[in-house]
């Protein structure tokens, strides 16, 4: 148990009388690539949002190195949906990633030689720099995804956490961010917990995967999770899952859950990276 | 040669008695006490986008002033008074929520208006302080009592500290409330200090340039600053720098002012610092056009 980085055992959360998360259960090791696949109403950012420590579980608990989720860490990294800046911010690509350093800190920051190269450093990984001096709120999404993303990492976090990354990104940019995103994890070595509709995008990066739908979540590599039987289970509903040209696609099935016990569709060989 | 020459262009600049007055003295000390903190503040009122509430101070600032009148204190102490009032009322409402703001705001604005306006109704009309309407809202910087400068002092003094403390968590929750929360920020209480900052700078201002035009003096340096500098700590640098300069330079030309047309009577320093304060904002987009043209001739070659 120890060696888990992040360890989320049985949380629940409930609105009234909607059931958000339902027993959610799963575990991310230090260094690990981990997707968080679901479709809108799933609970993905209902379930970062109870990591992050921003809304408190039903039932349950969430523990970060081996220890109960403090609000005060900087051991997450947090990069939400994009598009969350003000149009006009007046405030440059590299102060947001200065902030990123110690942000949550009373006091004036004192400029040092460290710390700018900190920052630069930071800001050329993510291929950043060449907008570090424009304003936040001038940049594109992609841009400001990336000012974010350095934003996020530049506190040295042990896990970095990301909302839907990908949303509103073409499929060459989406494919960009997350070849960025797994060099980073193995440069760093931090654990990424990244969610998405699409899983796609992360098949030849995940180590891991945590299916979600409907506030629940199966949990395991892509091989044990992306199956009919397990999905069809999660969903309550028959679905099938096809394998077209080494991509995966989820779909609705005729027939109930219980027919497909033992139906199993191979996966694509996940180790082919880049 | 030269030096008679000076000292008669700074006679012509400075009129007589000019700097052996003590209302000037004052004025000199206040203005530039106020303009120092009006913008560093101001940069952070722009990055929040709270140019409204900021506005809303000043008109809550008319009830707290013309109550201080009815009453038979100093209008500081009215300003300060009334607009903490304010602060926390407009927090209750809900002003920390993203769209319960300008509601917050403008319910609180609403109120104190209605105040302000039966508060100056009854002094006007029930004392002979018939300046007090003037005094409230348009200001009259060469008629603030000494007994008034250690309090501003201490002012100052409290919203710079207040917001040399707040810088990172401020400044990180305006940006994105979502990543100040995720990082352990109190981001309602963070919200909730500079509501006060905001509320005691704006007063500071109402003294200087009367209440109506305070938003002008927190507002205008700042948003001058931030399309002159890109960096936050040099807009703050540059804001109080074009705020000193507009209350001096008004208070020297309302000073001379006495000898201009229709005579006898200064100007108001508050329209000399306003109008100031305008053209540098107009100044400032200079350089951004200029380098905006050289930019898009680069672009043609």
């Amino acid at each position: 148990m120890s060696e888990q980085l992040l360890s989320v055992q049985g949380v629940d959360v409930r609105i009234g009388p909607r059931k958000i998360l339902d027993d959610v259960s799963f575990e991310v090791a230090p260094g690990q690539f981990t997707g968080l696949i679901g479709s809108n109403g799933a609970g993905k950012t209902t379930l970062l949002r109870v990591i992050l420590g921003l809304q408190a579980p039903s039932a349950g608990s969430v523990r970060i190195d081996g220890r109960p989720r403090s609000r005060r860490g900087a051991a997450i990294g947090y990069v939400p949906q994009k598009f969350l800046l003000d149009p006009d911010l007046p405030l440059r690509a590299r102060d947001l990633v200065d902030l990123g350093i110690d942000g949550q800190r009373l006091g004036v920051p004192w400029p040092s030689r460290r710390r700018r190269a900190r920052v630069e450093q930071i800001l050329e990984s993510v291929d950043a720099l060449r907008f570090a001096d424009e304003r936040v709120g001038n940049l594109s999404g992609g841009e400001q995804q990336r000012v974010l993303i350095a934003h996020a990492l530049v506190g040295e976090p042990k896990l970095l956490l990301l909302d839907e990354p990908l949303a509103n990104l073409d499929i060459s940019r989406g494919e960009e961010v997350v070849s960025l995103l797994a060099a980073i994890a193995k440069e760093h070595a931090i654990a990424v917990l990244i969610s998405a509709h699409e899983i796609n995008p992360l098949l030849p990066v995940m180590d891991r995967v945590v299916y979600m739908a409907a506030g629940r979540a199966a949990s395991g590599s892509t091989e044990e999770v992306v199956r009919a039987d397990v999905l069809s289970r999660l969903y309550g509903h028959h679905v099938d899952v096809l394998n077209v040209h080494g991509r995966v696609l989820v779909v609705a099935g005729a027939g109930s859950a219980s027919d497909l016990v033992g139906h199993e569709i191979a996966l694509p060989e996940t180790g082919a990276h880049g | 040669m030269s030096e008679r020459l000076a000292v008669k262009s700074l006679g012509f600049l400075f009129a007589a008695g000019f700097f052996g007055n003590q209302a000037v003295h004052i004025a000199i000390a206040i203005g530039g006490v106020v303009a120092i903190v009006a913008g560093v503040v101001g940069v952070f009122t722009v990055i929040r986008g709270q140019a409204f509430a900021g506005e809303a101070f000043g008109d809550i600032g008319t009830a707290g002033g013309s109550g201080a009148y009815l009453v038979g204190v100093g209008p500081l102490l009215g300003f300060v008074i009334g607009n903490v009032i304010g602060a926390g009322a407009m927090e209750l409402i809900g002003v920390q929520r993203p769209r319960g703001r300008d509601l917050a705001t403008g319910i609180v604005l609403g109120a104190a208006i209605g105040l302000g306006a039966l508060f100056l109704y009854l002094t006007v009309t029930g004392s002979n302080t018939t300046g007090a309407t003037q005094t409230i809202l348009f200001g009259s910087i060469f008629e603030i009592a000494s007994s008034t400068v250690p309090l501003t002092l201490v002012l100052g003094l409290i919203v710079l500290v207040t917001i040399a403390v707040l810088y990172r968590p401020l400044l990180l929750s305006s940006v994105s409330a979502e990543i100040a929360a995720a990082r352990g920020i109190a981001v309602r209480t963070v919200g909730a200090f500079y509501l006060l900052a905001l509320a005691l700078t704006v007063a500071l201002a109402a003294i200087t340039i009367g209440t109506i035009l305070s938003t002008a003096l927190l507002v205008g340096p700042a948003a001058a600053a931030l399309r002159l500098t890109k960096s936050t700590p040099r807009a703050m640098l540059y804001a109080a720098g074009i705020g000193i300069a507009a209350v001096w330079i008004g208070v020297v030309l309302a000073y001379d002012s006495d000898h201009w047309p229709p005579g006898g009577r200064t100007w108001p320093v508050s329209f000399f610092v306003v109008a100031l304060v305008f053209c540098a904002y107009l100044l400032s987009g200079v350089p951004q056009a200029i380098h905006a043209r050289r930019a898009s001739a680069r672009a043609e070659r």
